[in-house]
């Protein structure tokens, strides 16, 4: 005599595939993977249309990047991540964690998950997972997709840096995953509140929506120097680290405290949101 | 609810107030600072007074007396200026005197530059001052314990300070001369200076500062703490900092007690004046000029220091380049006194540098005089450490440097050589009249660092400079020192002023002039043909730097140079490199030294160690948490309760009270056996779909249990999978169809596809071909429908169902009840719940009734539905039926609206009651049987027609 009806075991409840075919069929995933696909076609065909402007305001390493940009595929790869990273990179990351158990409460459909039953961490785990890999997807699309369309059209050149000599397009590439890396970890902090959120909360709007300004609030306050060391403890001091791997040797001082940063803060929030769920009421 | 506000409100005001005290707070001190106005006896007789303007930092902490430190400021500073770094020394441990030297400042006297008899004569007797101090400890009567510290102006003070007073017991010198008459009048082929090229731009900032009075020492001063990091590592980088030079211009009045004197030398003793005006003139200085500067040198007092050194000079310093600190070092070091040299990438130009920098300067510091002063730690290695950009910061913007350490200072020529090649032909090149338009290398006083160090400020002027590249080299060179070229010149004059620069060209044809740093020549004697000139070898300033392969190098040759005075008379030099006579085409050989160390690891080392730890952590906590959770598990899932083994269902004294107080289940108490359809009969609120909440697994009971087929149910029992349930309404993906929808929850599951029994539950659900559509465009009650086929999947043998006939048709209705029924078969049960009396009715075999979240009636619906003896009758005339019924012998007849009439049987059948009343004439227009559940339902909730359920 077993507990459980035949064929039901825990640990098998809420397949991994099964999830992902779950997130796959919404319009939302199919949306925002496409547009990390897009997302280098349009500025592509700005670089083409858009002339040659020179409206070089010295803007820093924003400017030296567009000028690189276009001279190969790898610094067009760097540029499309480079002009996604700060907002839409975090909007897709927030999406694929804010929306994932939000959206099965505002549905209803988690309860009766839960009535199947999936085991609530069981649940979480695979959500997180998904969505970890979901936006792992849509980084990889993004770069992806730059490099092919940069190295067809700008060649396959070495990666030039404003701030060190020109790194080989083989070591280049390294870098390039190097920076993709450390982007992934870094948006793992966006994960994290956004997850936390959707467990808090049944509005998947509410859920997406709070991480993306509470990330906003967060480099706004970044922007305010005389806060001090404070600023440091903020997810998005690190957010821009990864520009240390362009020189030569790389600097990777400010991208191990990142990744500290962000794995912390994820730990904490992904931490909160099981440490909720598993012991809340789900009245959705 | 409340409680967690407060609890959420106690928390942020604690932030608050937390913060709100640290930033109000004081900083609490470990040291004294006292401001006293000093007069000494100096000059060269020795009693001339002066007023110094001075501050004595004293530890608070202290045993007994603490050794001394005699801190000095740059030119064009003050004490302020020395701010922090006194705060620093006397935070470890030192009594720290700083003073605002003579002529500058409150301080009065004027500015003799280091003049042995009067500024170095003034920092002995601050010497004889600190010994007096009872604080401080003392060698010998009158001998204090001293370091003397000092950046650029006070570099050089503390290497003459050390030169001529034996008491000194150690010196940090940064960034100063060894020369001042070589680094104001420079020439790279080792000429004198009195044959050199003026150095106009820095002269000038510095003439500026020493006349500008407090207007322009404020803005110098301020340009310290305003530059580029804000970091004072660099004792007296006032004259290097990023101020702004149109501030300079006086602005304020004169000093107190200073006299404004001569407009043109401002507070200069007259002597240095004239020497610089006359200097400034002519762009040639004169052998008096020269003396009176070298007076001001510590090249001629180096052999008599004693006192141990650590010199440390920047790599982007157009004023005092490498060459000087390296003098220095050979000077000292000839006698034997223990010398330490350190490079940073900073300078007069670069600023405080890089906070690894900073960092590391201030190790050396504190390291060398802990032993040498203090006496404490052990002897620092002889080791020279230097540092080389590798790029920006990625965050605040600023350079990053790689730090390096090497065994023993190599010098100016390096640990190892390289030559490179460059060629080109010989080219004509103009100097322009009056060296304007000019060539711009650097920007004295400006601190440009970055800019200048990155790119070049601005480039070389077409027609005033020759240009000899090299072939890109095969791999890169790592230079450290001061590379040497030969060139060749013709003048028709016979002589030629020329300016060498050594550049980094990129794959991409950028260039990049190290550290803005150019070589300044003179040559004389020059013939008016190239191919008789003979080669002079030029030795460049001294650089850090990496070349990387497939750069190329290039030696540009410049007439005009905005940092120097040039002649006057326009003239066409040729410039070639190499030795004579070799063809159109000359070669020469640039040598590079290199500089080649041990990468020293930076403290930002230990994050990583931080990062792993942290990993190990999260990992080490991630699968305790999971065998605590699989043993809690295994050991809940053993549980069960033999005596209910085969109940579908037994609910125990649940109670369910929500966070805010609402208490939702009183307690009910009920069981599903099999074969049985249990209706679960209540109004609106009386907690049916909480308890059906509960059975699912969603909300926690506060009290009572819940157990399945004897298991204890808790979210999560793997129990559950034997209950299929619909609980408040449908919940589907919207954006999958009917059949879509549940296919994703069975493979939910996790179980085989095979035990679905699809089919089955598809014909249920009744959808046809909309079973395909997507859901969202589905009506309420074939939503309905696809739940309750959802609920059916996989024939649980315990079936929830909430409110199931809510949006069906009435034909929907009546086929939904005979699957129930069916279902019920087998062994398996069904639990309805219901606000809908004539459902349960007729739709399950046993009935509970709850309300206000109690149980109020339970049992066979037969039994409690029964026939109950009473009856509801419309009829034509009320007052004649009721007396005809009362004839009858019922027990009780009550008047129910017009017309109508509830009557107690008491055993009458209703045909005799029909029969009574058409005889007697009263038309009867309705009979409906009442029932006992009816009667008990009514009287729990028929006489409230507000929410019958609401409390």
């Amino acid at each position: 005599m077993t507990a459980a009806a035949t064929g039901y075991r825990p640990g098998s409840t809420l397949p991994i595939w099964a999830e992902v075919r779950r997130q796959a069929s919404r319009r939302r995933t199919q949306l925002a993977l496409g547009f990390m696909a897009l997302l280098p076609v349009i500025v592509l065909v700005a670089f083409e249309f858009g002339g040659d402007g020179d409206d070089d305001n010295g803007g820093g390493e924003f400017s030296s990047l567009v000028e690189l940009a276009t001279s190969g595929g790898l610094n067009f790869t760097l540029f499309c991540l480079f002009v996604s990273a700060s907002f839409l990179l975090v909007v897709v990351v927030a999406l694929f964690f804010g929306d994932t158990v939000a959206s099965e409460a505002s549905w209803g459909s988690l309860r009766y998950l839960l009535a199947v039953p999936v085991p609530r961490a069981r649940l979480l785990g695979v959500k997180l997972v998904v969505a970890l890999g979901y936006s792992l997807l849509a980084l990889l699309t993004l770069a992806g997709t730059a490099m092919l369309l940069g190295t067809l059209r700008y060649g396959w050149a070495p990666l030039g840096s404003t701030i060190a000599a020109e790194i080989p397009a083989g070591e280049g590439t390294l870098r390039l995953l190097a920076i993709l890396g450390y982007l992934a970890v870094v948006l793992l902090a966006v994960g994290g509140l956004a997850f936390l959120l959707s467990v808090l909360t049944d509005a998947a709007l509410g859920a997406v929506g709070g991480a993306v300004l509470l990330w906003i609030v967060s480099s706004i306050l970044d922007q305010i120097t005389a806060l001090g060391v404070i600023r440091d403890f903020l997810p998005t001091h690190f957010s821009t680290a990864w520009l240390g791997l362009l020189s030569t040797p790389p600097q990777t001082d400010d991208i191990v405290k990142g990744a500290i940063s962000a794995i912390a803060y994820a730990t904490l929030f992904w931490s909160l949101a099981f440490w909720r769920f598993t012991r809340k009421d789900v009245t959705s | 609810m409340t409680r967690r506000r407060v609890i959420a409100g106690a928390v942020v005001v604690a932030l608050v107030a937390g913060l709100v005290t640290v930033a109000v707070l004081p900083e609490s001190r470990p040291f004294t600072a006292t401001d006293e106005r000093l007069t000494v006896a100096s000059g060269p007789s020795g009693t001339e007074p002066v007023e110094l303007d001075t501050r004595f930092y004293l530890p608070k902490e202290r045993s007994g007396k603490v050794p001394a430190v005699l801190l000095a400021h740059g030119f064009g500073g003050s004490k302020e200026s020395v701010r922090t770094d006194a705060e620093d020394l006397a935070g470890l441990g030192y009594a720290v005197l700083t003073w605002t030297a003579r002529g500058f400042g409150r301080s009065g006297g004027e500015i003799h530059l280091n003049s042995p008899d009067y500024e170095v004569r003034d920092a002995q007797r601050l010497l004889d001052w600190l010994a007096a101090r009872p604080e401080v400890r003392t060698d010998a009567a009158g001998d204090p314990r001293v370091g003397v510290v000092g950046g650029s102006y006070g570099g050089a003070l503390a290497l003459l300070l050390a030169g001529q007073d034996q008491r000194v017991d150690a010196i940090v010198p940064m960034i100063t001369w060894n020369d001042l008459a070589r680094s104001l009048v420079p020439e790279s082929t080792g000429a004198e200076p009195t044959d050199g090229v003026f150095k106009k731009g820095w002269a000038g900032v510095f003439f500026g500062s020493g006349t500008g009075g407090r207007g322009g020492l404020g803005a110098l001063a301020g340009g310290q703490t305003g530059g580029q990091t804000g970091g004072e590592d660099e004792e007296g980088e006032a004259d290097g900092g990023a101020g702004d030079t149109t501030d300079s211009l006086p602005t304020g009045g004169p000093p107190p007690g200073v006299s404004t004197g001569d407009p043109s030398c401002g507070r200069f003793a007259r002597d240095v004046c004239a020497a610089y005006l006359a200097m400034a003139t002519t762009g040639r200085p004169s052998a008096e000029s020269v003396a009176l500067l070298r007076r001001s040198s510590p090249q001629s007092v180096l052999p008599r220091i004693k006192a141990p050194t650590l010199l440390v000079q920047g790599a982007l310093d157009t004023l005092f380049p490498l060459a000087e600190a390296d003098a220095n070092a050979r000077g000292i070091a000839a006698t034997g006194t223990p010398v330490r040299v350190a490079w940073f990438t900073g300078g007069h130009d670069g600023g405080s540098g890089p906070q690894t920098d900073q960092d590391r300067v201030k190790f050396l510091l504190a390291q060398w005089l802990g032993h040498h002063v203090k006496g404490e730690g052990e002897a620092p290695a002889g080791s020279f450490t230097w540092s080389r950009v590798a790029g920006f910061n990625a965050l605040d913007r600023g350079l990053v440097t790689n730090a390096y350490s090497v065994g023993a200072y190599p010098g100016m020529d390096g640990s190892g050589r390289t030559d490179v090649t460059v060629a080109g032909p010989a080219q004509p090149i103009a100097n322009p009249p009056a060296g304007n338009p000019a060539a711009l290398s650097s920007l004295p006083g400006l601190g440009g660092g970055l800019s200048d160090l990155l790119s070049g400020v601005a480039g070389d002027l077409a027609g005033q400079h020759a240009r000899f590249v090299s072939e890109p080299l095969a791999e890169a060179v790592e230079v450290g020192g001061s590379p040497t070229v030969q060139i060749r010149a013709a003048s028709p004059t016979g002589e030629a002023t020329l300016f060498v620069k050594l550049y980094d060209v990129d794959t991409a044809g950028g260039v990049t002039l190290s550290g803005g740093l150019v070589a300044p020549v003179r040559l004389t004697g020059l013939p008016a043909d190239i191919a008789q000139a003979q080669p002079v070898t030029v030795t460049l300033p001294g650089i850090v730097r990496r070349i990387e392969a497939g750069n190329r190098l290039a030696v540009v040759v410049a007439t005009s140079d905005q940092g120097f005075t040039t002649p006057a008379e326009p003239t066409v030099y040729t410039v070639a490199v190499g030795p004579a006579g070799a063809g159109p085409v000359g070669a020469a050989p640039v040598g590079l030294p290199t500089l080649t160390g041990d990468p020293i690891a930076t403290p930002a080392a230990i994050w990583r160690y931080v990062l792993i730890g942290l990993i190990a952590a999260i990992l080490l906590g991630l699968a305790a948490v999971l065998i605590v959770l699989r043993v809690r598990n295994r050991r809940r899932v053993d549980a069960v309760d033999p005596a209910t083994a085969e109940t579908p269902l037994v609910v125990t004294g649940l109670r369910k009270a929500y966070g805010d107080g609402f208490v939702a289940v009183e307690r009910v108490d009920f069981r599903v056996e099999r074969g049985q359809v249990v209706g679960l009969l209540g109004p609106n609120g009386a907690g049916k779909t909480t308890t059906l909440r509960v059975l699912m697994g969603l909300t926690m009971p506060t009290a009572g249990e819940v157990r399945v087929f004897g298991y204890q149910l808790v979210p999560g029992s793997p129990v559950l999978s034997r209950l299929g349930a619909l609980v408040e309404g449908p919940g589907f993906l919207p954006h999958l169809t009917g059949e879509q929808n549940l296919r994703a929850y069975w493979a939910a599951t996790g179980r085989p596809w095979a035990d679905a029994r699809f089919d089955e539950a598809l014909e249920i659900a009744g959808l046809g071909d909309s079973i395909h559509r997507r859901t969202n465009n589905y009506s309420h009650g074939m939503r309905q429908r696809l739940a309750i086929a959802q609920a059916m999947l996989g024939l649980p043998e315990l079936l929830v169902l909430d409110e199931p006939t809510d949006g069906l048709d009435p034909p929907q209705i009546a086929e939904m009840r005979r699957v129930l029924k069916r279902y019920a078969t087998d062994g398996r049960a069904v639990l309805v719940s219901s606000h809908l009396l004539a459902e349960v009715e007729q739709t399950c075999t046993h009935a509970v009734v709850v309300n206000k979240g109690r149980i109020v009636a339970s049992g066979p619906v037969d039994d409690i539905v029964g026939d109950s003896p009473s009856v509801q009758l419309d009829v034509s005339d009320q007052a004649v039926a009721t007396e005809v019924l009362q004839r009858l012998g019922v027990r009780s007849v009550t008047a129910e609206g017009t017309g109508g009439l509830v009557v107690d049987m008491n055993g009458t059948p209703r045909t005799e009651v029909v029969a009574e009343l058409v005889r007697a004439g009263v038309g009867v227009d309705r009979v409906v049987p009442r029932r006992r559940l009816e009667d008990a339902f009514l009287a729990l909730v028929g006489d409230n027609s507000r929410g019958s359920g609401d409390r």
